[in-house]
C-alpha cells in the first residue's frame, strides 16, 4: 500500500470534503440561489484524490464542467470555491467563472471547462511547458466518458505521445455521457483499448477504489516525471446523480442508483479497507467527519453573506491592457 | 536597417525575439520543415510559405516544434503552455482552418483573464495567413479577421509594411493577451526598410499612409495598399485622399478615423473580408454615431460580395476590391451633393 497513516487520514479527509461539499451543494442548489448549473462528483471521490494525491502545486490539471472534486483534490480552499459558485466578489474568479469555470492556478488548477473535451489539449499545453522548462512537472486531463469521443481528446493524446510529453489522461467513466450510456455512446471496445491504440500505456481500474487509482497513478507519474510520455488511465465510477442536479435522470432505473449507493461508495470502501488493516480507527474517521461538516458549513454560510461583484467590474479584466 | 520583404520581416522578428526571451517557442505544421519521413535529419524548409526558414537550425527542436496536422491540439497546448510559463507563437497555416479549433482560441484562451478572474491571460500569438489573389478558392483564401475581432480578449493585428509587421509581431508577442497575427499572402514579397533591432509598435495606432482633405479612406491590412495607389490617381483628378491603415483592428484606432472625417467629412472603408458584419461596417457604424455631424456623404462600404472566395483567377479578382473600384467609389462619395 505504500501510505502513511497521514497519508491514509489525508485521502480520507479530501473524499470526505468533496462528499460532503457536493451533498451541500446539491440541497443548496435546490433552495433556487445558486446561479447556472452545477455537476455533482459524488460517486467518483476516489479518482481526483487517488489522482491529485501524487501531485503538487506545481503540476497543473485540466478539469471538466464537473469539476468541484477536481479543484477540492488540487488544494482550492472550499471557502474560494463556495464563494465563487456563489459567484460572489471575492470567489476565486471574482465570481466571473461560476461553477463551471472555477480555477486556481495558484494550485495548479487550470480550470474547471464548460467545454465537454475542452482541457485535454490545455493540459497537453502545460506538459510541453515543463518539457520545454525542464522543471518536471506533470500535467493531468481529467476527461469523462462522454468528452473520450471529442475531436479534441484525440488529438491532445496524439500530440502528446509524438512529443513524449509529461501528461496523464484520466479517464472518469462515470457511466453517462449527459444523458447517453457508454454502451451506446462508445464505439470502441472500451475507452482504455482506444487510448492503447493512440501508442500509449493505458490501463483500466475501478474508480470507486482509492488505493487502486492511487497505484495505478503512482506508476504513471513515475513515467512523466522521467520522460517517458503519457498514459491513460480509465476509472471506473458510476456517478450518483444526474448530469445536472435537477435532472429527472429517465435514462436510468432506480435500482441502479440504490446498488451503487449500497455497494459501491468509495468512501465506505475505503473505511472497510483502512479499519480492516487496522490502520485507522473508527473514531479518527468520526472526527475528520465532523471537521469537514463544519468547514462546508462554514463555507457555504461565508458565500451567501459575501458582496456580489460591483457592476464596476463588468467590463474589467477583458485584457491587461487594450 | 535592411531592406528586406514583409515575409522576411515577420521571420527576423520571431528570430530577434526568441534570441531574447528563451520562452518564446513556435508550434505548428512543418515550421521547423517536417519532422520524420525519408529526407534526413536536419532542417528541410521552413513551412510551405518558407516563413520559419532557418529557426530550426538556430533554436532547436525544443523551441521550433513540429507538429502533427491537429489545429486544436496546436491551439490548445499553445494556450495551457501560455498559462504555465511559455510566449508560444503558434502558426494556424491558413486563417480559414480556425474552424477545426476555434473553441481552443475563443472560449478557452480568450476568455482566460475575464473568466479566471484576472488570475492570468494567455499570452500567446497566432500567427495566421489571410486573402486571396493566388486562386486557392474558398478554404484557403478568406480573410476572416472579423470573426476574431468579434471576440473580447483576443486582440487582431492586420500588419500591412515589412516595417509593421515586424514591430506588431514583436509586440503581439510581449503581450499577456492572445492576439492573432494576421499575414497576407499576396504581401509576403511586399519590400521596405527594417531595422535589425527589436523593437514594437503599440497596438490601437494607426498608421496615416498618406494625408489628404477631401476624403477618409481606411484601407485594412493590404487593401490600405490599393487605397494609397487608388490616392495618387485619384489626386490627378485634384481629389485629395487621406488613406488610414489602421493595423490592429481589436483595438482599433477610431480616433485617428474620426479627427480624419473632421477634416473631410467624407469616409469610405476598404476590407476584404464578406460585408455582413465586417469590419467596415463597424467602422462605419461608429462613424454614423461619433461623426454624424461631420458626415458630408453617405458613408462607403467596399468590401467583397456576400460570397465564398472563387478559385477562378476571373471571378477572384472581381471578388476582391481593387484600386479601380476603390478610385470609381471615392469619386462618387467626392462628387455627392447633398439634396438638403
Amino acid at each position: 500500500m505504500q501510505l502513511s497513516r497521514d497519508d491514509l487520514r489525508e485521502a480520507y479527509t479530501t473524499m470526505k470534503r468533496i462528499r460532503v461539499f457536493e451533498e451541500r451543494m446539491r440541497t443548496e442548489f435546490q433552495k433556487g440561489e445558486m446561479p447556472g448549473f452545477v455537476h455533482l462528483y459524488c460517486g467518483q471521490e476516489a479518482i481526483a484524490t487517488g489522482v491529485c494525491m501524487h501531485l503538487s502545486d506545481t503540476d497543473n490539471i485540466g478539469s471538466t464542467h464537473r469539476g468541484h472534486g477536481h479543484c477540492i483534490a488540487k488544494g482550492c480552499d472550499v471557502k474560494d470555491m463556495a464563494l465563487e459558485i456563489y459567484c460572489r466578489e471575492d470567489g476565486l474568479c471574482k465570481g466571473k467563472g461560476g461553477s463551471m469555470h472555477i480555477a486556481d492556478l495558484s494550485k495548479g488548477m487550470l480550470g474547471a471547462n464548460a467545454i465537454v473535451g475542452g482541457s485535454p489539449p490545455l493540459a497537453v499545453g502545460a506538459a510541453l511547458a515543463a518539457k520545454t522548462l525542464k522543471n518536471k512537472a506533470v500535467a493531468v486531463a481529467f476527461i469523462g466518458d462522454g468528452a473520450s469521443n471529442q475531436g479534441t481528446v484525440f488529438e491532445a493524446m496524439n500530440l502528446a505521445v509524438v512529443l513524449k510529453l509529461p501528461v496523464i489522461f484520466i479517464y472518469e467513466n462515470n457511466g453517462y455521457a449527459e444523458f447517453t450510456g457508454i454502451d451506446y455512446h462508445c464505439g470502441a471496445v472500451d475507452i482504455t483499448t482506444r487510448s492503447r491504440g493512440f501508442g500509449m500505456p493505458a490501463v483500466k481500474v475501478d474508480g470507486t477504489d482509492f488505493f487502486a487509482v492511487h497505484d495505478v497513478m503512482r506508476e504513471a507519474v513515475e513515467r512523466a516525471r522521467s520522460g517517458d510520455g503519457p498514459t491513460s488511465i480509465e476509472c471506473e465510477a458510476l456517478r450518483w446523480y444526474g448530469h445536472y442536479e435537477g435532472d429527472p435522470q429517465a435514462y436510468r432505473s432506480k435500482t441502479e442508483v440504490k446498488e451503487i449507493k449500497a455497494n459501491k461508495d468509495p468512501l465506505e470502501i475505503f473505511k472497510q479497507k483502512v479499519l480492516e488493516k487496522q490502520l485507522m480507527e473508527n473514531v479518527e474517521f468520526e472526527e475528520i467527519n465532523s471537521l469537514i461538516e463544519k468547514e462546508v458549513d462554514d463555507a457555504i454560510k461565508l458565500a451567501l453573506n459575501s458582496p456580489v461583484p460591483p457592476l464596476s467590474s463588468l467590463e474589467e479584466n477583458v485584457y491587461e491592457s487594450y | 536597417m535592411t531592406k528586406m520583404t514583409l515575409r522576411e520581416a515577420i521571420t527576423d522578428a520571431m528570430r530577434v525575439e526568441m534570441r531574447l526571451d528563451p520562452n518564446v517557442i513556435l508550434l505548428g505544421e512543418d515550421v521547423a520543415g517536417g519532422r520524420g519521413g525519408s529526407g534526413g535529419e536536419g532542417e528541410k524548409s521552413g513551412g510551405v510559405m518558407g516563413l520559419t526558414a532557418g529557426l530550426y537550425t538556430e533554436f532547436g527542436a525544443e523551441r521550433i516544434i513540429d507538429t502533427p496536422i491537429s489545429e486544436s491540439a496546436i491551439m490548445g497546448a499553445a494556450a495551457g503552455a501560455s498559462l504555465t510559463g511559455l510566449r508560444p507563437i503558434a502558426e494556424l497555416m491558413f486563417a480559414d482552418f480556425f474552424g477545426v479549433c476555434f473553441d481552443q482560441i475563443y472560449n478557452q484562451a480568450a476568455k482566460f483573464r475575464y473568466m479566471f478572474g484576472n488570475q492570468k491571460g494567455a499570452p500567446m500569438v497566432i500567427r495566421t495567413m489571410i486573402g486571396a489573389g493566388v486562386g486557392a478558392g474558398p478554404q484557403h483564401s478568406q480573410a476572416v479577421y472579423p470573426i476574431f475581432a468579434h471576440i473580447p480578449g483576443l486582440k487582431v493585428v492586420v500588419p500591412t509594411t515589412p516595417y509593421d509587421a515586424k514591430g506588431l509581431l514583436i509586440q503581439a508577442i510581449r503581450d499577456n493577451d492572445p492576439v492573432i497575427f494576421c499575414e497576407h499572402k499576396m504581401l509576403f514579397a511586399e519590400e521596405g526598410e527594417v531595422p535589425d533591432e527589436a523593437y514594437t509598435i503599440e497596438f490601437g495606432k494607426a498608421r496615416v499612409v498618406c494625408e489628404g482633405n477631401d476624403v477618409t479612406v481606411v484601407g485594412i491590412g493590404r487593401m490600405a495598399l490599393l487605397a494609397e495607389k487608388a490616392a495618387i490617381i485619384l489626386s490627378k483628378e485634384g481629389i485629395s485622399v487621406e488613406v488610414i491603415d489602421p493595423r490592429t483592428l481589436s483595438p482599433f484606432d477610431m480616433d485617428t478615423v474620426l479627427d480624419s472625417i473632421e477634416k473631410t467629412g467624407r469616409l469610405a472603408v476598404v476590407d476584404e473580408s464578406t460585408p455582413i458584419c465586417s469590419y467596415a461596417s463597424e467602422i462605419a457604424s461608429i462613424a454614423a454615431s461619433e461623426a454624424f455631424s461631420s458626415l458630408r456623404a453617405p458613408i462607403c462600404k467596399i468590401t467583397a460580395p456576400h460570397t465564398p472566395v472563387p478559385a477562378a483567377p476571373n471571378l477572384e479578382a472581381a471578388y476582391v476590391p481593387s484600386v479601380e473600384r476603390i478610385v470609381a467609389e471615392v469619386r462618387k462619395i467626392s462628387n455627392y451633393k447633398s439634396k438638403i
